[in-house]
């Protein structure tokens, strides 16, 4: 595989509707922003780009199949290589990745990765249900689906096995919408409290309205290229900021579509297979796990998300990662509810299983900048979404998790005022980042790490 | 040769519209300022009825129009599925259907939805469960009965329940649902 930089991006703002235009032109605004940030008209780098892959969820929302060559055409790709890729929430992540092996591989030096949800076109009830589909239609659509329900009982399992708590998960809710207040391609621009969460009208117990991502109209596209087409972008007259943004780690895992079905894995299978190499080197965290399995907690069960494990440790292995936490100056993490972000820095070894919980109210995953309106015990650490993630961004599916790596790439190009005309969201001197996209009850899970070359 | 239609028939159905606002003449200021209109939207149905087959998961749903729960077993692990599995995924061979109805059961994880999909909205607050079984591996998603749901508690995780079962069938998993083991 040869190297893979992510040079440019775009993102549309994300809206609740976005009826003034069809989804084709909305995808346009994020590519023609992405090129225009490289100094590029649209017929050069049309001429340049070697293919594309098309990101969305689902044809339920567009009533229409085929949406992803609609949009290769009207951005003027055709005849060019193109595909779409689906996989419920992380498509994102998926189409990043796949863009990425496109040019890795040699397939392509130039290729661009867009995606767009317009979830609008139906009431958000009927949304729901279309989301839920996404779920086992013989078993588990027709019990009651709903994927606020389904994430409400990973975390009553969460609560009951570890300890954590309500107020936890809103500090979740707080941080990302008081970030998001300065980002203004969020769709929300509000800054709330702990009380405001707990407030918010009940979805799912425990989850409030204010606990969960909203649904989206919106679109995203990144630019990645490799030397050679790095050469012929910059000999088209492109101008790329430096040092570059690579991609240097890529990890991915899956699941059993049911979470019903996950297993309860023993201590020693969880050790052997799981555990990351910081746990497994740690006598102190064997003796922690070796107590809670004592105390019951099997692995995966309903309260973690394999995929996630294995996409994290994938990643982390191929970036040359050990600890994640330390090693990352920020993470774009799916934050589809507050609950799912605590599981995650779980699963990504941000902390231990069980740990994610006081890791949510301690400070670490926090912005220095920022006032939040909480005392906040320790600094932060590792920025975990700095946009302000799903909960406040905006969750237009397929677009999500491109949107995810925008951010990421403006974080590490040191952009983030120009973008955003505000830089109290730009992580200092930000060197290394990830992105983390995740689907259904945690069935496919991507991780991805760029760095800023030295 | 017979004159051939070249025109088509107005019907009544549908969107009828007159007088949509427009610019008299198709001059450039014209043409530009058709930009500031706002969208148009209209209504598009989209209605299905599919004929889906539980294959050879049917034998479940036929054991619970007869008030049974069955399970699927490894013939050689004994790895146990509440959920029907026509093969195990560890060894990859077919599985054996076994007989879970008075299996001793508990409470997993729960929650309550007080909002959900369109299609169970007019059903909300309703209770829905995550189900263990003794010497079962793997969960069964159903609806609780029997308990509050304006008072849930994380002590319903744990609590022995019981499986009921639809006196007339849907044919849907919905057909078996649980409550407190002592109601």
């Amino acid at each position: 595989m040869r190297p893979v930089y992510a040079i440019s991006g775009g993102v549309s703002k994300f809206a609740k509707a976005r009826p003034d235009k069809t989804f084709q032109a909305i995808i346009k605004e994020a590519y023609d922003y992405a090129i225009a940030d490289i100094g590029l008209d649209f017929p050069t780098f049309t001429r340049i780009v070697d293919g594309s892959v098309a990101s969305y969820f689902s044809d339920h929302f567009t009533r229409q199949l085929m949406a992803g060559i609609m949009a290769q055409d009207y951005l003027g790709l055709c005849p060019k290589p193109g595909h779409r890729v689906e996989g419920g929430g992380a498509t994102g992540g998926l189409c990043f990745q796949e863009a990425w092996k496109s040019v890795a591989s040699g397939h392509m030096d130039v290729c661009v990765a867009y995606g767009f949800e317009t979830m609008s076109h139906v009431e958000t009830w009927k949304g729901n249900e279309f989301i839920a589909l996404a779920s086992d239609a013989s078993f588990d659509y027709p019990v009651g689906g709903f994927y606020s329900g389904y994430y409400a009982m990973m975390v009553t399992r969460h609560m009951k096995e570890f300890g954590t708590t309500v107020e936890q998960m809103a500090h979740v809710s707080v941080k990302n919408y008081c970030n998001a207040f300065h980002n203004p391609y969020a769709q929300k621009s509000q800054r709330i409290t702990i009380q405001d969460v707990r407030n918010a009208p009940m979805v799912a117990w425990p989850l409030t309205r204010l606990d969960i991502c909203v649904m989206s109209d919106g679109a995203a596209a990144v630019i990645l290229c490799s030397e050679e087409g790095l050469k012929k972008l910059e000999a088209a007259g492109a101008k790329i900021p430096r040092p570059l943004v690579k991609v240097t780690g890529i990890g991915r895992g899956t699941d059993a579509m049911r979470m019903a079905d996950r297993p309860h894995f023993d201590y020693e299978t969880f050790m052997r297979d799981y555990a990351t190499e910081q746990e497994k080197s740690s006598d102190e965290t064997r003796a922690y796990y070796k107590k809670l399995w004592e105390h019951g907690t099997r692995y995966p069960g309903v309260h973690s998300f394999r995929a996630g494990r294995a996409a994290g440790n994938m990643a982390w292995k191929h970036a040359g990662i050990r600890d994640p936490l330390h090693e990352l100056d920020f993470i774009e993490l799916h934050d589809a509810y507050t609950s799912s972000e605590i599981q995650t820095y779980e699963d990504l070894g941000l902390c231990r299983y069980g740990e994610g919980g006081p890791f949510a109210e301690s400070g670490k995953a926090f912005m220095p900048n920022i006032d939040y309106g909480l005392k906040l015990k320790e600094k932060p650490v590792c920025a975990v979404n700095p946009s302000g993630g799903l909960i406040a961004c905006g969750h237009p599916v397929g677009a999500t998790g491109l949107m995810q790596a925008v951010f990421a790439v403006w974080q590490l190009q040191g952009t983030i005022k120009k973008h955003f005309r505000d830089d109290r969201l730009q992580v200092q001197n930000a060197k290394r980042g990830a992105i983390h996209s995740h689907a259904g009850t945690g069935t496919y899970v991507t991780v991805s790490v760029l760095e800023r070359e030295s | 040769m017979s004159k051939l239609p070249t025109q088509r028939e107005e019907t009544l159905g549908g969107y009828i519209v007159h007088g949509v606002p427009f610019p008299v003449g198709t001059d450039d200021e014209a043409m530009e300022f058709l930009k500031k209109m706002t969208p148009i939207q209209i209504e598009q149905e989209y209605k299905i009825t599919y004929l889906h087959s539980y294959g050879q998961d049917s034998p479940w749903f036929a054991a619970l129009t007869n008030k049974r729960l069955l399970a699927s077993r490894d013939p050689q692990s004994g790895y146990t599925y509440a959920n029907p599995r026509g093969h195990d995924m560890y060894s990859g061979a077919e599985t054996k259907w076994v007989d879970i109805t008075n299996v001793p059961a508990k409470v997993h994880a729960f929650t309550v939805c007080y909002f959900g999909s369109e299609e169970f909205l007019p059903e909300t607050p309703f209770v829905l469960a995550l189900i263990e079984f003794e010497g079962v591996n793997t969960l069964l998603l159903t609806r609780l009965m029997g308990v509050d749901p304006q008072a849930p508690s994380l002590d319903w995780i744990g609590m022995e329940v019981k499986p009921r079962f639809l006196r007339n069938s849907k044919l849907k998993p919905t057909d078996v649902y649980f409550t407190p083991a002592g109601e």
